[in-house]
């Protein structure tokens, strides 16, 4: 049910959106489709009323498409920020209200109920600044709740659009590593029966009327209760974060327990301990995989070879954890082939696999027939660190190449002025 | 001033050889005379670093970046005696030396990081190694980041096979003042007297902005910018006053005054010595404005800023800073983490090189310090799509010449010229790409790491016995 109403909500968005837009040929480039299609040379991307028509080898006959010579370029999905708080937050402290933290209040019991949606600014500068590179939609959510969930996150476009909103409380997030336990009670043992104790209220609740006159005596509040009813059905994912070997064997057995969770681990930083587990259970992850440090008595066996190993044991891998810097992901990502990734899979962490863990890869991760064309035209290698993207559509439209980043570049290319700087308008 | 302090030094020398007697005597009769005036030791610390054994080692077949602007096509590299003998194909290796075939390969300096936290702010992290902010005061230039430093700190083995052979070791970013700031070599130790560069001068951690006036605002101040440039200001002042007393205490001393000693002041000596220039200032300040300011406050007091470190908006006032000869030590793309860095732009490190003034790509992270050379490819793309034509042999000054410059160092170390140290990592690859790695790191001529070793590598005490042991990190 829930399915139906997001998908159909999606398409209408998508269509008021792209009722102006042109047909588009994109034409004699490399492109990764991240489809069954896989790598296609000297390639030629359709692309119609804001979706991908087709991709082919070759030419094709091109009459009313505006053609983009892309010859010697690659192409791939504009990549999709896996684990972001977009829109959310402009500077992260000491500078006003940043919506992607919170403090205590009593509308929520666990934070599970807080709900980003309504705080996403489309018009902040990480938007434009993320686009111009690439990342065409993300995944955001609340860093920082101080309870047990980080709120209900979102799926947002990065179009310079009035409506962001792909999909609204489309997952949920925990940690049950030592800043959950330093969260919720200063222990493991607090937490965990913190977490049980929630999912079991939920469950409780599935099919009850929750309204002000129902009696309720559980312990989560009804708004709480609201939010994780869909987590606890499996029709949205439940991110937890699990460093150590043994966190995350909890989160396995937590999976055994309820089979119906859909759970993404995140960090997972020993993960390539525990990696046929992992795979035996259908656990995805998002990782750093530059995280390579003993920060703490939880990820002591940290490696940067823990995104390529978990990919070899057949994990699907996701990579991008950042905000204002979601650009650095395809980095993080050229980092983790340098160290064992399969090139396809740094990629594929970076589009399809994270459409695939929110669900969303019926309209986004790929570039195949009917999906939203979200498309990267780059330089070279966009794993390479000396590439760029050159130019960006979504949703078939292509956006302006310019950020504010890229004005102060301009402002300021040539220092010699007979005006103050503040006169020189790029 | 600089006449006292060369009498000073000359009486010092005369003390070391014995012969203040006779210097004594030959100012004055009097008894008070005799005694030699109090010498400071400035060295109590004093560096134990031995490089490991090392044959000579011929690398052939290498494009070699000589870290000053040159680019050698399949040329060698001879390092014998720890020391660089030079680029070139003419080069004879001693009978007991050692070919590295570098087909394919590419050959530069070792990476100096001028900004690393590791050790004062090792991992694990927690309270009990948060040694790197003396934040109990904003002018605390007495404390000595080396008296932080955790030797097993596995971020020193994680940089080694980042291709960084030297660092600068800093307290962190709280006060006016944080304290001295300490030159390693990157050699696997159990203490930091054993890692010390010998010789190098010390380094003075400062601060603008945002950072001091948030730590002290509700701790008596500073609590704004205007109180920090007071905080400067009245610091370098004592200073001066301070140093005053000496030269007063050594001038009557040498005119054969009785004088007593003047009372040590561990906070305005390390003030004074970098008010002389014998201890190199470094500065984290990210605004154009607070730079602008500093490089005032730096005329006013007569000393010289080294490096503005993180300086993200260097490039509004880079031929400023080209003028004033202070370095910029940056991020390829740092931004908006806090509003002092909301205008960093990803050009800043070329826009900073094409006027002319100093470049530095730095680290201040336990992760950026393992690919450095990634930061300056970045920032050299970044740079060329911008219409800024720098060459790569040109770029890798920001990661080895100009750090060292910067830290007193660069006649040691920092290029691949005759005679310097043999600081030298072969990289698998173009080390302007991602897949790039660091094979082979020598230092002083001993390899101190091969990554096709595994069983060599370091492992530091820590991780020991540990989930992971050995593993490749």
């Amino acid at each position: 049910m829930n399915r139906l109403i997001k998908y159909s909500l999606l398409s209408s968005m998508l269509l008021t959106q792209v009722v102006d837009a042109k047909s588009i040929a994109i034409v004699g480039a490399k492109v990764h489709t991240m489809s069954s299609q896989g790598t296609v040379e000297n390639a030629t991307v359709l692309i119609k009323d804001g979706k991908i028509q087709r991709v082919m080898q070759g030419d094709a006959a091109l009459a009313g498409y505006e053609v983009i010579d892309a010859k010697g370029k690659v192409v791939t999905p504009g990549l999709i920020g896996a684990s972001t708080s977009l829109g959310l937050v402009d500077v992260g402290f000491s500078a006003g209200t940043n919506d992607s933290n919170s403090s205590l209040t009593s509308i929520s019991k666990t934070g599970a109920a807080f709900d980003v949606s309504y705080a996403i600014n489309p018009d902040s500068s990480l938007m434009a600044i993320a686009r111009i590179e690439g990342v065409t939609s993300a995944a955001t959510s609340m860093g920082r709740t101080g309870q047990l969930f980080n709120g209900q996150g979102a799926l947002i476009s990065l179009a310079d659009s009035s409506n962001p909103v792909i999909q609204a409380r489309g997952f949920i997030s925990t940690r049950v590593g030592n800043s959950g336990a330093d969260t919720v009670g200063g222990s493991r043992s607090v937490l965990w029966v913190s977490l049980e104790k929630a999912l079991a209220e939920a469950k409780f609740a599935i099919g009850k009327s929750l309204t002000p006159s129902d009696e309720w005596h559980g312990e989560l509040s009804r708004a709480d209760i609201a939010a994780l009813i869909p987590l606890v059905k499996g029709e949205i994912p439940l991110l937890v974060d699990a460093r150590r070997a043994a966190d995350i064997r909890q989160v396995i057995a937590l999976k055994q327990r309820q089979p119906k969770l859909n759970i993404v681990i995140t960090y997972a930083t020993e993960g390539w301990r525990v990696a046929k587990e992992l795979a035996d259970n259908n656990i995805s992850v998002i990782l750093d995989p530059e995280a390579n440090l003993p920060y703490g008595f939880d990820q002591l066996g940290s490696t940067l070879k823990n995104a390529g190993r978990l990919a070899d044991a057949g994990i699907q891998v996701s990579i991008g954890m950042e905000t204002h810097n979601i650009r650095l992901a395809r980095q993080h990502a050229g980092n983790a082939v340098a160290n064992g990734l399969r090139w396809e899979q740094g990629l594929a962490a970076l589009t399809i696999n994270v459409a695939r863990l929110y669900g969303i890869d019926d309209q986004f991760g790929s570039l195949e027939a009917g999906k939203t064309a979200d498309v990267v035209i780059w330089s070279g290698d966009p794993l390479e660190v000396t590439e760029a993207a050159e130019l960006v559509l979504i949703a078939g439209e292509s956006i302006d190449m310019q950020s504010r980043q890229s004005k102060l570049r301009d402002r300021y290319l040539q220092l010699q002025s007979a005006k103050p700087m503040q006169y020189i308008r790029p | 001033m600089k006449t006292l302090d060369n009498k000073r030094q000359l009486f010092k020398l005369a003390a070391v050889a014995g012969l203040f007697a006779l210097v004594g005597c030959s100012d004055s009769d009097q008894d008070k005379a005799k005694e030699p005036a109090f010498q400071i030791n400035q060295n109590p610390f004093p560096s134990t670093y031995k490089p490991m054994a090392s044959k000579s080692v011929l690398i052939t077949n290498a494009t070699v970046l000589d870290g000053i602007g040159g680019v050698f096509n399949d040329s060698s590299v001879l390092l014998q005696d720890g020391k660089i003998v030079g680029i070139g194909n003419d080069l004879t290796l001693p009978d007991d030396g050692v070919t590295v075939d570098a087909k394919g390969k590419w050959v530069t300096p070792g990476i100096i990081d001028v900004h690393s936290h590791l050790g004062v702010y090792p991992a694990p992290g927690g309270t009990a190694h948060s040694d790197g902010n003396e934040a109990t005061k904003p002018v605390t230039a007495q404390v000595w980041a080396e008296h932080s430093i955790w030797p097993q700190d596995a971020g020193f083995q994680r940089a080694l096979a980042g291709g960084v052979t030297v660092m600068q070791i800093l307290p962190g970013s709280a006060n006016l003042v944080g304290g001295r700031g300490v030159t390693v070599k990157n050699l696997p130790s159990a203490t930091v007297q054993d890692m010390k560069f010998p010789d190098a001068p010390y380094g003075m951690k400062m601060a603008c902005g945002e950072n001091p006036k948030r730590v002290y605002g509700k701790k008596g101040g500073p609590s704004t910018r205007m109180g920090n440039v007071a905080g400067y200001r009245q610091a370098w002042s004592d200073a001066q006053n301070y140093q005053r007393k000496w030269d007063k205490y050594y001038a009557d001393h040498e005119a054969g005054k009785d004088v007593s000693v003047p009372k040590r002041d561990l906070k305005l000596e390390t003030l004074a010595l970098a008010l002389k220039g014998e201890i190199l200032v470094h500065m984290h300040c990210y605004r154009a404005d607070d730079m602008g300011t500093m490089l005032d406050v730096m005329k006013e007091f007569n000393y010289k800023i080294s490096a503005f470190h993180h300086a993200v908006e260097s490039y509004k006032i880079a031929d400023q800073l080209a003028e004033s000869g202070v370095c910029s030590a940056m991020w390829a793309d740092w931004w908006g983490f806090k509003l002092e860095a909301y205008d960093g732009i990803q050009e800043n490190v070329p826009m900073v090189h094409a006027a002319k003034a100093c470049a530095i790509v730095h680290s201040d992270s336990d992760l950026g310090i393992q690919r450095l050379n990634q930061e300056a490819a970045k920032a050299w793309a970044n740079g060329r799509r911008a219409g800024i034509d720098i060459s790569q042999a040109d770029a890798w000054q920001w990661l080895s010449a100009n750090p060292a410059k910067s830290l007193g160092i660069f006649e040691q170390t920092g290029s691949l010229e005759k005679g310097k140290n043999a600081d030298v990592v072969i990289w698998s690859a173009d080390p302007f790409s991602t897949y790039a790695q660091a094979e082979h790191v020598y230092l002083d001529g001993a390899l101190i790491f091969d990554r096709n070793d595994p069983a060599s590598w370091p492992v530091s005490d820590f991780e020991l016995g540990q989930p992971g042991e050995g593993d490749s990190k």
